[in-house]
């Protein structure tokens, strides 16, 4: 059986790979050693990033290649992008990203828009990590899903993986991508376990991957919500129904060509986001359903999306906040 | 800090040239030839051209919004300079940038910037480029006061201090920050102090006095460059033109613009001293005028006469593709 690890193992294991091949590969973040380094008092290797994602990497790259930075999001994104157009590769980990909030502009003005403005004489190797989604308790400035911001930007890439193995070759990708890359890491998946291939492998950005094959209706899901997706087909085969399950695995660029396919195939599409509805992931794949796949349409383009509130504390309301099953096999039965 | 025979010719060349760039492009709007956001660098030349005048091909230069003055002091092309600014496929960032983004890496300078403070951590970040490399080069940060008060500047002069970055971090102090007096906005008159907050080595120079920025400059410079770490160096300038071309000034007087233009022209403070101390003769020193001057007007012929990008060009460079 092929070896199994856990989403941040396989982060982990992206990581040591992409230093190890590549000098200019740099890592710097909040807590990323944590406090490790500390070799007079004995202390190695501490936090290692607040998932535990870095663990490690002080002790095997030592401290100029692997940065606790000070809690000041724009400051170390900032100086990231400077970095990254002057001949580093560095990965920045933006904890949470509700912390775009403080730390946009080096992304917003300056990473997605140096080399336009410059004529092209500039790269910008930068890939920001950073952790979101609800599920954790974590409340309204720890859960957000706010990859609409970073995907409706021109210049930057979006990734967001939802297996363990999708995780190590879509971060090795991105990290040798010569553009900025914004690497969702869904909270409530990181602990989950999957088969992940030994040594070094690539998966292109902009690849959807089909992770379930049906014929009745196409599922779209992106990061946690192709978990729930398979859960739902599933629950639909049960009640003879279908359904083929697209991972888009990348925002932006986005495997149009893979939504229209499934489409084309099923003749209906439900989409489901975390995001709330408006300015969506979920609005872009219904939009481009309508624009360019109108023909292929047996019925109307669902969505299923967090409601358009911020992410609740409280358990029981949080759990309603997130796409769940039931909402989506209840989107696919009111389709026929 | 003894400066030979031709550092003098060069540093009056670079400041003449920025003064005659800026002048012609106030002319080329007022006359209806140009368009777009131009903030002029005129009355501060001094500041670009004795801070450039340490540094070489491997140290990168960081710029704001009044830009044009940094890309000349570094060795930027005026042509590709105005044809960038004619929106021209022709000048330096294939029209692409205009004024507030006028960059070219092959001269080291990463780029003037629209967003008041945000160079700074970008220095902080070429710094650290040199620092892991171990290039030898170090990064040159300039900036207003006005941003001083921006979470980019304390942000990142505290991550260059603490990781002891090769830095230097000119505050070119001219008194305002677009409309508003510094002293509305900033409850300090010497704005290096803000450095002590960071353990930052500091200064104050004056900016209007190429000799005080080139000897003050050279200090920093040269700790940066060996391994002791960022300064602050606040030159105290004073912008000869408004916030941008066609600002009313309204919000200060003739008299307090004409004094400083009379008295404190840096080019002519430059040309007294070394007319004086017979280290250059005025002779000399009208060479350069007239061959500045034939120089600009011949960038405006080609960037006139350059061609418009194609349509085709708007969707490139937007990511890297080869």
């Amino acid at each position: 059986m092929t070896r199994q690890i856990t989403f941040t193992e396989a982060i982990n294991e992206a990581l040591h790979i992409a230093m190890q091949n590549d000098p200019d590969v740099i890592v710097l973040g909040e807590d990323i050693c944590g406090g490790g380094g500390r070799k007079d008092q004995g202390i190695e290797d501490a936090w290692g990033g607040i998932m535990g994602a870095t663990r490690g990497l002080i002790k095997a790259f030592g401290p100029e290649r692997v940065r606790d930075t000070p809690i000041s999001e724009m400051g170390f994104l900032g100086t990231a992008v400077g970095a990254a157009a002057t001949g580093l590769r560095p990965v920045a980990e933006l904890m949470f990203m509700d912390f775009l909030g403080v730390s946009l502009d080096p992304l917003l003005n300056q990473a997605a828009k140096l080399r336009y403005m410059f004529g092209g004489k500039v790269r910008v190797p930068l890939t920001v990590r950073t952790s979101m989604g609800a599920g954790s308790r974590a409340a309204a400035q720890h859960s957000q899903t706010l990859y609409g911001i970073t995907v409706g930007i021109p210049g930057l890439k979006t990734v967001i993986p939802s297996t363990p193995a999708d995780a190590k070759g879509l971060l090795l990708t991105a990290i040798r991508d010569d553009g900025p890359v914004i690497f969702c890491e869904p909270k409530s998946l990181m602990n989950d376990v999957g088969e992940v291939p030994e040594g070094d492998y690539e998966i292109p950005l902009g690849k959807a991957a089909i992770v379930r094959e049906g014929s009745d209706v196409s599922i779209v899901g992106m990061g946690r919500t192709v978990k729930t997706a398979l859960e739902a087909a599933d629950r639909l085969a049960a009640l003879g129904t279908s359904a083929e399950v697209l991972d888009l695995r990348s925002l932006h660029p986005m495997d149009e060509e893979a939504i229209l396919a499934t489409l084309q195939k099923t003749g209906s599409l439900v989409v489901v986001d975390e995001s709330p509805p408006r300015c969506s992931i979920a609005s872009d794949v219904a939009a481009l359903c309508v624009d360019q796949g109108f023909d292929y349409l047996n019925a109307p383009v669902k969505k299923v999306t967090a409601p358009h509130t911020p992410v609740p504390f409280s358990p029981v309301l949080e759990d309603l906040y997130v796409p769940s099953a039931d909402q989506i096999v209840a989107a696919v039965r009111a389709l026929s | 800090m003894e400066l030979s025979h031709d550092q003098l010719l060069d540093a009056y060349w670079r400041m003449r040239m920025i003064r005659a760039f800026e002048e012609k492009l106030n002319d080329l709007v007022t006359a209806g030839r140009l368009t777009g956001f131009l903030h002029l660098y005129a009355g501060e030349e001094a500041v670009a051209t004795g801070v450039c005048a340490h540094l070489t091909d491997l140290d990168i230069v960081n710029s704001t919004h009044r830009g044009h003055g940094h890309c000349i002091a570094k060795g930027v092309e005026v042509e590709g300079m105005m044809a960038e600014l004619y929106g021209r496929s022709t000048g330096t960032c294939k029209g692409k940038g205009g004024s507030m983004h006028i960059a070219d890496l092959d001269y080291g300078m990463l780029g003037a910037n629209g967003i008041v403070g945000a160079g700074i951590p970008l220095t902080a970040g070429a710094a650290l480029t040199a620092s892991i490399k171990k290039s030898g080069g170090v990064a040159v940060g300039f900036f207003g006061d006005g941003a001083t008060n921006q979470g980019q500047f304390h942000e990142g002069l505290n991550i260059a201090s603490v990781w002891n970055l090769p830095a230097v971090f000119i505050l070119e102090n001219n008194g305002y920050g677009e409309a508003s007096p510094t002293e509305f906005v900033t409850p300090m008159t010497d704005l290096a102090v803000r450095a002590k907050s960071y353990a930052m080595e500091s200064d104050v120079a004056d900016g209007m006095d190429f000799f005080d920025v080139y000897e003050k400059a050279g200090t920093a410079i040269e700790r940066a460059r060996n391994g002791g770490g960022p300064t602050l160096l606040e030159c105290k300038t004073y912008r000869f033109m408004g916030h941008y071309v066609g600002d009313p000034m309204t919000y200060r007087t003739k008299e307090e613009s004409e004094d400083w233009k009379q008295n404190r022209d840096p080019l002519d403070l430059f040309e007294n001293r070394v007319v004086e101390a017979q280290l250059l003769t005025s002779d000399e020193l009208r060479g350069i005028d007239a061959r500045v001057d034939q120089r600009i007007a011949a960038a405006v012929d080609a960037a006139e006469q350059a061609p418009f990008p194609t349509p085709a060009d708007l969707l490139t460079d937007v990511y890297v593709t080869e």
